[in-house]
């Protein structure tokens, strides 16, 4: 969630169970906006907080002049001293689903193992060598990942607060007023914020009725399994709140008829693969 | 002087018939709500206020309009209006406007106040809230009423007799089958039904009362994993098929997280000392608060986890706060009952791995379980609490692996005393007719050569 915003959003989440403290809250107002001056980013937005066994990792994301593509991912303990992540690569995400289960530790340098023994088929006589590959990963390519992942499969913004320019430079949209009522009670309003994949798949009496500036992101509604997300009003049905079932923590907040939407992510960084077993 | 009478007459006739046409002006109209005389009123105002040109022309639009303003008067109600409406009721003193934007927590605050007055319950706290996939519940724990008994279900009764009527017009066949022995559910006050949990899906909605809890529902609980969807009545399709609706299953694992996370500051409580033959094996249920607490230092509480004690008993394999004995036959199963009981006394969940983080420099040492995501306590000085916000889920590790339906029974082994065979045909049954005669022939001859001997001496004499 935008770093504006801050203060009043996180009580709008607080209905999932986490948020946080004055003290934090207060210390992560100071050092945003001075994340914010010093990398040059157009807007800071607080990603969220992933849970570890020994301390949790406080994420902060930068956004440029592409919001979907300029992003930059910072971490920090104590919501002051902010440390960049590496963007994740497609070799670093296959070895760390390969490599890092279970929860995290909270320590950036902590090494998850995973050895492979190769033994090279077609030979039953000869000796049968074995190679052990060994894949190591620490934590912090694990924390890029992730937040990668959730970024991907997991952000949700309304329809019409994001403009995509011919140019393809996606912006935020300023004269977006918000959902109505009747338009936020259904699924379909809301898009995946990350490239989108079945767009192409639809046909073309559908994508007749949809702006192409607008919607040139993936609907919510058509996320496979169905159900995978939870749409509730909150806060005497004043606020929308839109619960991720297949990430959980991942909690998006939007005020119907004005502008204020935002996401953020607080749990302990695990998707949840028995979901299929849970609806 | 007639003429001023005669005036004065004919004005008090035209005063009372003004009257009564201003108050049949008046009525209002059956399907609008609205009366002529305020209308007009209103037209002329509007003419007065605006001076259209070609006033005459206008008049009709005029009133339309007039009339369609006041009709929005009546406003669409949302379902957050609806919704502010019953909550204000909580609000029981007369609020300022600019404290409508409390936060979700004063009103559920104001709500379990009004769960204590409207059940009489003694003690009451907030437990937790559940978040479900359709909407989310709010928990109360409260202390039973004392002498509250269990409501008997007539219906499963009326049933039964129903069933039994119907076997004894036509009997069948009983199977030998006879299930296990249920195991009995624990009295109201006791083990996993020691509080009454009461839950509703927002502040200002009426409470609803969740069912006592029975072992075979906790045991199901362990074995399945799903989410709750908001409805209390919505059936738990699941394998093994859990013995319940939504409102069962919620129970069973409110039960698991209380047993599982409920913890205090060491020294806190101690036991109960009314008992007088304590013996070792019985889990003491009875608590109460030590006098003589006088509070851990924060720091120590927040380094070491040695200081926080569960003070809620765990629940056994068998469902129970406390080993019930099955075995209702004596001898050689009640010596294997007894064994097991022996080794089940042991607390069956594992002890759940917690984290405590310091939250700040004023002193609150925060606990937080790793095995129920959700599940915090805290604790300052000599105050300590537990709440729980989350989906109700236990941590499982590597993955949930669903239950495996058994192997279809074998059949019955195969044999000779059960294979068929073909009946003999009618020419198989002659051969072997013949092959008998044949053995038992020679006999036969020699019967016959003993008559002939015979029938010709008796011919010679």
């Amino acid at each position: 969630m935008d770093s504006n915003s801050l203060f009043y959003s996180l009580e709008l989440v607080a209905g999932s169970g986490n948020t946080l403290n004055i003290e934090q809250r207060t210390a992560l107002q100071t050092s945003l906006v001075i994340l914010k001056k010093n990398y040059k980013f157009h807007r800071v937005l607080f990603w969220g907080k992933i849970l570890g066994l020994k301390e949790d990792y406080f994420i902060a994301q930068g956004r440029g002049e592409d919001e979907m593509k300029d992003k930059k991912t910072l971490y920090s303990f104590n919501c002051m001293d902010w440390m960049l992540l590496a963007p994740a690569t497609d070799s670093v995400i296959e070895e760390v689903s390969k490599t890092a289960k279970g929860r995290f530790v909270g320590d950036p340098s902590y090494v998850y193992e995973h050895v492979e023994i190769h033994r090279p088929g077609g030979r039953d006589d000869a000796i049968q060598e074995e190679e052990e590959v060994v894949t190591k990963v620490n934590e912090e390519s694990r924390l890029a990942v992730t937040v990668h992942r959730i970024d991907e499969e997991a952000s949700v913004v309304p329809r019409g607060a994001y403009l995509k320019s011919p140019h393809g430079l996606v912006q935020i949209n300023r004269s977006f007023g918000g959902l109505s009522h009747s338009e936020a009670g259904k699924l379909d309003n809301f898009l995946h914020f990350s490239k989108a994949k079945n767009l192409k798949k639809k046909s073309i009496l559908e994508m007749g009725d949809l702006n192409p500036a607008i919607d040139f992101l993936d609907v919510l509604s058509d996320d496979i399994p169905k159900g995978s997300w939870s749409l509730q009003l909150e806060c005497a049905s004043r606020v929308l709140v839109l619960r991720s079932l297949l990430w959980p923590g991942l909690t998006f907040f939007h005020l119907p008829t004005t502008p204020q939407h935002g996401h953020i992510y607080i749990g302990d960084g695990r998707k949840n693969l028995d979901l299929p077993f849970m609806l | 002087m007639e003429s001023t009478d005669g005036n004065d007459a004919k004005s008090e006739q035209r005063l009372k018939s003004a009257a009564a046409l201003k108050s049949f002006m008046l009525k209002s109209s059956t399907e609008s709500k609205l009366n002529l005389y305020d209308h007009l009123s209103r037209v002329l105002l509007k003419v007065m206020d605006e001076h259209p040109d070609n006033a005459v022309d206008v008049i009709e639009d005029v009133s339309r309009e007039v009339k369609r303003s006041t009709l929005r008067d009546l406003p669409q109600t949302t379902a957050a209006e609806l919704l502010a409406e019953q909550q204000r009721l909580l609000f029981s003193r007369p609020e300022e406007a600019d404290q409508e934007e409390e936060l979700e927590m004063q009103r559920v605050f104001l709500a379990l106040k009004q769960l204590v007055e409207s059940q009489g319950l003694p003690r009451c706290r907030l437990w937790g809230k559940i978040l479900g996939t359709e909407s989310s519940y709010i928990v109360a724990e409260a202390e039973y009423r004392e002498g509250e008994e269990e409501e008997e279900n007539t219906e499963e009764a009326a049933e039964d007799e129903e069933r039994d009527v119907e076997k004894e017009m036509n009997p069948l066949p009983q199977s030998a089958y006879r299930p296990p022995p249920t195991v009995p559910k624990e009295a109201l006050g006791t083990g996993a039904n020691k509080f009454a949990f009461y839950v509703c899906k927002e502040p200002g909605l009426p409470w609803v009362k969740l069912p006592s809890v029975s072992p075979a529902q906790i045991t199901g609980a362990r074995q399945i994993r799903k989410f709750f969807t908001g409805t209390l009545d919505t059936p738990i399709v699941s394998y093994p098929p859990f013995p319940g609706n939504e409102a069962n299953y919620l129970r069973a694992q409110i039960a698991r997280i209380s047993a599982g996370t409920q913890v205090s500051p060491q020294g806190f409580y101690q036991a109960g000392e009314e008992e007088g033959d304590e013996e070792d094996e019985t889990p003491r249920d009875s608590f109460e608060v030590n006098p003589d607490f006088e509070g851990v230092p924060v720091a120590e509480m927040a380094e070491s986890l040695s200081t926080w004690v569960h003070h809620v008993q765990h629940i056994l394999q068998q469902g129970r706060c406390t080993w019930v004995n099955l075995a209702v036959k004596p001898g050689d199963d009640s010596n294997e009952e007894g064994e097991g009981e022996e080794k089940e006394e042991e607390p069956d969940e594992p002890e759940p791995e917690m984290s405590s983080v310091l939250t700040s420099q004023h002193a609150l040492a925060v606990l937080r379980s790793n095995l129920w995501p959700g599940a915090y306590s805290y604790a300052s000085g000599k105050k300590f609490e537990n709440i729980y916000v989350g989906w109700g889920l236990k941590y499982s590790g590597e993955g949930f692996s669903q239950a495996v339906p058994p192997l279809p029974q074998k059949e019955y082994p195969s044999g000779p005393e059960i294979t068929e065979a073909l009946d003999p045909s009618v020419e198989e049954e002659q051969v072997l007719k013949e092959a008998l005669e044949e053995q038992q022939a020679p006999r036969k001859r020699w019967m016959t050569q003993t008559t002939r001997r015979r029938r010709m001496t008796t011919e010679r004499t």
